[in-house]
This record gives structure tokens, sequence and C-alpha cells, in this order.
């Protein structure tokens, strides 16, 4: 067992032991051994079916909603594993949340009632402080100036790169450790990206964040350390495998392996 | 000038095909919708002409003999005079022939068709209130039963697909939806009338649910499905269980869908005549007792139609034309009712 690593405020670390997600029978990815730092931001990149948002969705068990997938290993959240049978996959999601690539805003709910869920969920029913904790998130979010004056509107009105911002309010709103981003750009203009970038960088501060992206410019902007998936042809189809994870600008400068290098150089991928 | 010239040799037949094939489905479009605005046009002219204040607030009143339009030979019968102190049996289906010594009555001439035809202008005695209130107590009733039976059952074939039971119950609910509603009538006749040895609103109510289930369950299900994984995931992603994820977020985004849904196995419920002959047989007054049998539109529509008496056609062309109206209205009501203004579109 890899030992806890600690951000001086405490944060937990995240540490991936011999995680093998599978689809039915076929095991998607390789064992993925890793440790993520607290209150840093680590990219996960890859060419596409590399199986980089698979091992993102184990994080925090979303592997298992969809039909027939599972996951064996363990992932431990400071001292507990989020494998444990114990524990209650809900449990896990309310302290790593998840930000998605099409951005979500819930329908027939205004913009308030898109961050007031999650608290409601939680059991807080009391007016005033619901509503502060909705400012404050839509604030954290860089979300509020914009929506003040029409919280009671619907949330599926707001622009595509609001709507994403909505959905870190909604994320941040039941105060997570963790925060996972599965290509939360992918959807949205450049100006966009770059408030969401912005806000991610912002974010970091108190929440150790991991961001699955097709965007190699984006990985290298914004992340502290890089991990990187390929695929492997092997006779029973393609299957995903970690190549690679050190500091962001070790692996875009001198990266350990050649499959990187072709990658990031735009040989392959 | 090229454009036209390098066109290929079957261009005019193309054009030709094109032609047919488009004149064929606006034919068929056509025919289509040729019942559909006889029958609404038909129920509406004849039962429209049929309203008045009487019909909404009165029961029904036996055929006197001024109505006309029932010729008798003076020889022929001898007519009871209708004696008032004698209570009309509100349980007895009702007979037009009752209190009429027919005496071999050979010289009785029930109106013919042209008779008919004129005479249904004729204005209707009492009215059918009885049978308003008894449609709404029974195909509520119905609803009332079928609504948290078939949406729960929707979600769950919906939400938990992964599993066999769902699909044997995908393939019960499409055969119950099609199966003919006499059956389904022939079946709460015996579970229901049988046992308790007595017709009731409430073996009606219950032979309707089995017809408006399969009908709710299968829409509900169908809309469902068309809510995003995506939506779901961001349910799940905040740790909300998946019964949470149901009820406040996808229900919510399918809400006009369900409620389709739901409209439809109302106007179906409301609309059934053939188990409602074997379960609520019908009655002549003002009932509110679900454990007696009770009045219901479509029961007047089908008893009355052939009468021989004017009176009684136009209370059954007036009842069709309620029960469309009131189809139309709780469709409309309901609409508005569940409109969300945050719906998105």
């Amino acid at each position: 067992m890899t030992a806890t690593a600690s951000a001086p405020n405490g944060a937990p670390a995240m540490t991936i032991n011999q995680l093998k997600p599978f689809y039915g029978k076929r095991q998607a990815v390789k064992a993925v051994d890793l440790v993520i730092d607290p209150l840093k931001i680590t990219a996960i990149i890859g060419p596409s079916g590399c199986g980089k948002s698979t091992v993102l969705r184990c994080l925090n068990r979303m592997h298992e909603t969809v039909l027939n997938a599972r996951a064996e290993g363990e992932v431990r959240l400071g001292d507990e594993n989020i494998y444990d049978p114990a524990i209650d996959p809900t449990l896990v999601r309310r302290k790593i949340g998840m930000v998605f690539q099409q951005p979500i805003a819930l329908r027939t709910r205004s913009i308030f009632e898109n961050v007031a869920v999650g608290l409601r969920l939680g059991g807080m029913n009391d007016k005033k402080r619901l509503a502060e904790r909705v400012e404050q998130s839509l604030r954290a979010a860089v979300l509020w100036d914009e929506v003040k004056d029409k919280l009671t509107d619907a949330g599926s009105a707001l622009s595509g790169g609001q709507q994403q911002r909505l959905s870190i309010a909604r994320t941040i709103a039941i105060a997570p450790d963790v925060i996972l981003f599965d290509e939360p750009c992918s959807a949205l203009d450049p100006i966009s990206t770059l408030k969401i970038e912005e806000l991610m960088v912002d974010l970091r501060r108190q929440y150790t964040i991991i961001i699955v992206t097709h965007n190699m410019q984006q990985a290298a902007r914004i992340s502290d350390k890089t991990a990187v998936f390929m695929v492997d042809r092997n006779e029973d189809g393609p299957q995903g495998v970690l190549v690679e994870y050190q500091a962001t600008r070790d692996v875009f400068t001198n990266p350990q392996d050649s499959r990187t290098e072709d990658y990031i150089s735009g040989r392959v991928g | 000038m090229s454009i036209l010239s390098s066109a290929p040799a079957n261009y005019g037949q193309r054009k030709i095909v094109d032609y047919i094939m488009r004149g064929l489905t606006i034919v068929a479009t056509l025919i289509a919708i040729v019942p559909l605005v006889l029958i609404i046009g038909y129920v509406t002219v004849i039962g429209g002409g049929a309203m008045s204040i009487d019909f909404f607030t009165k029961t029904y009143e036996p055929p006197a003999m001024s109505d006309g339009g029932f010729s008798l030979p003076s020889n022929a019968v001898t007519l009871p005079t209708p004696d008032p102190a004698v209570p009309v049996d509100p349980n007895a289906t009702p007979d037009p022939f009752a209190g009429i010594d027919l005496g071999g009555a050979t010289g009785v001439t029930p109106v013919d068709g042209t008779q008919k035809g004129e005479a249904l202008s004729a204005k209707a005695q009492g009215g059918v209130l009885h049978a308003i209130i008894g449609t709404l107590l029974i195909t509520g009733a119905a609803l009332l039963f079928s609504l948290p039976i078939g949406i729960l059952a929707a979600v769950f074939l919906a939400e938990y697909p992964s599993n066999t039971i769902a699909t044997v119950v995908r393939f019960c609910t499409d055969l119950l939806s099609g199966a003919p509603s006499i059956i389904v009538g022939v079946t709460a006749y015996i579970l229901i009338v049988v046992p308790f040895r007595e017709f009731s609103g409430v073996a009606g109510a219950i032979a309707l649910t089995f017809l408006m289930v399969p009908t709710i369950t299968r829409t509900t299900e169908e809309v469902l499905k068309l809510v995003p994984e995506s939506t779901r995931e961001a349910a799940l992603a905040m740790g909300a269980p998946t019964w949470y994820s149901t009820f406040t977020v996808v229900i919510p985004a399918a809400i006009s869908g369900i409620v389709t849904g739901v409209m439809l196995a109302f106007a179906r419920g409301a609309g059934e005549t053939a188990p409602l002959i074997l379960t609520v047989l019908g009655s002549n007054v003002i009932s509110f007792n679900l454990l007696q049998p009770i009045a219901a539109l479509p029961l007047i529509t089908y008893r009355y139609t052939e009468s021989p008496f004017p009176g009684e056609n136009t209370q059954a062309w007036g009842s069709a034309f309620i029960l469309m109206m009131l189809v139309l209205v709780v469709n409309i009501a309901v609409r508005l009712a569940t409109r969300n203004r945050l719906s998105g579109r």
C-alpha cells in the first residue's frame, strides 16, 4: 500500500492501485497505478479509445453505472478505499464530484434550483443557508454576476459556456474534495473554454482537480502533472495502457516514452 | 442552358413519378382524415344540437307519448297511464317497453330510418347528468389506480432495464394493450362482479385500469428513455441515488410526454363501452356510490342509439358529444396545469 500524501491543509491525496476497468468480460484498460497530488491539477491525455474517460469515471464510481461495467482494484481517497464494499457509491460521489463534456442544465429547473438540488438532496432545507451556499457556489464558478438578476429563469436558457459553469457550481455546492472534469471544454467555443480554464486554475486552491482532455495545449496550459494513455492493439482487441505520468512540463519537453513523443508531436492520435 | 441540356434522358419520367408519388401521399392522408372529420362533424352537429341546460342538470326521464316518432295504430295496444307514485327502479336496465302492454303487438310500428332522422331534431327529454357523474367517477377511479401502477412500472422498465423480468413485463404489456376490451370486461366480470354478486362502479374502474395501465406504462417508458443519459449522470455524480434522480430529475424532464400518455389512456378509458356493460351495468339516477351499478356516457350512447324513441336517440348523440368534449377539456386542462415555464421549449 502506498503511503498517503497530504497537502498542508489536510486535503487528501488520491491513490490508485491496480485499477482494472471492465466492460463485461473485456478489460478496457491495463492495471493503472497513479498517485494524484492534492490541490493540484492532474491532466489525463491520450488518443481516442485509450480509456482515459473510463479511468476517470472509475474514480468516483460512475463507471459502474454503465450496463455490465465494473472495476477491480483500489482507489483511495485519503485512507478510505472507495471500492470498499461497505461504502455506498452515492456517498463517494458527494466527496468526488464530476463535470461532464456536455453542459447539463437540469430541465424544468431554475438556475437557483440547478445549484440547490444537490444541497436539498443532502437534507438542507433552510432557505437562508441554501441561498448563501448557492451564491457562494455561483461566485466560485464565476457565474454570479451574469445570473444574479435572473436566478428564477430556466437553467437551460443559459449559453453553453454558462451552462458548463452552472454545472461546476452545482458540483462545488456540495463541497467535494476532488472534482473530475471529463473533457469539460470540448463542446464549448474558445472564449468559454478560456473562462473554464481560468476557473479550474482558481479552483485548484480548494479542490483537487483531475481533467481528461483531448486538447494537449489545454493540458500544457493548466495542469501540474500529466498522465498519458495509449492504445495497445492486442489479439483480443484494443486495450488502453498508462504509458507515462510525470510533471506536465517534463511530459511535453522530455517525454520518457517514445509513444508519448509521437503523440504530442502530432505523429499519431 | 447547359444545365437543362445535360439533364439525363429519364428526367421527364422521374418528374412524373415524383408528382404521382406526392399525389398518392396526399390522397392517402385525405382518406385517413375523412372518417375523423365525419365522426367529429356528425357528433358535433347532431349531438351538439341536443345540448340544453336540462341535458346537464337532469337525469333520465322515460319517453313520453307526446314525444312523437312512435306511431301506434289506435286499436293495437292498450297503454297504461304512467303512475307517478310508482318509482322507477334505478338499478333496472332501462327497458323502453316497460309498462307498455304490447298485447301481441303486431301493429306496433317502430320508426324507420327516415322517420328517425326527422325525429332526431326533437328536443331531448331529461338529461344525462347521472352519466356525466358516473363517467367522471369511474374514469377518475381508474386513473387513480392506473397512474401509480403504470408510472412505477415504466420507471422499473426504463431505469432498471437489465433483467429478464423487464423483458417479460414489456412483452405482456404489449399483449395487454392490444387485447380486445370485451375480454378485459369478461375478466373483470368473472373476477369481481360474480364473486360479489353485484355490478359496481369499482368493477368498471378496475376493468378500465387493466386497459389504461399498458398505455401509460409503454408511453411513459418510451419518453423516459428519451431523457438523455447525461441528465441521469449529472444527478448520479451529485451523489443522488437512482430513485432520487428518477423522481426529481428524469420524470420532470419527461413530464410532457408522460402527460400525453396518461391523456391517451384517459381518453381510451372514458370511451370504453364493452367492459362497462359487463361491470357497471348502468343506472338511471344520480349515484356517487361506486359499490353499486352506476351510469356512464358510453353506455347511454350504446343503449339508446337503437332506441325507437327519438328522445333517447338524442340522448345517445348528446352523450357522445359530451364524451368527446370531456376528453378534450380534460386534455387541455391537464396540459395547462402541468405546463412548466422552465420546461425549456
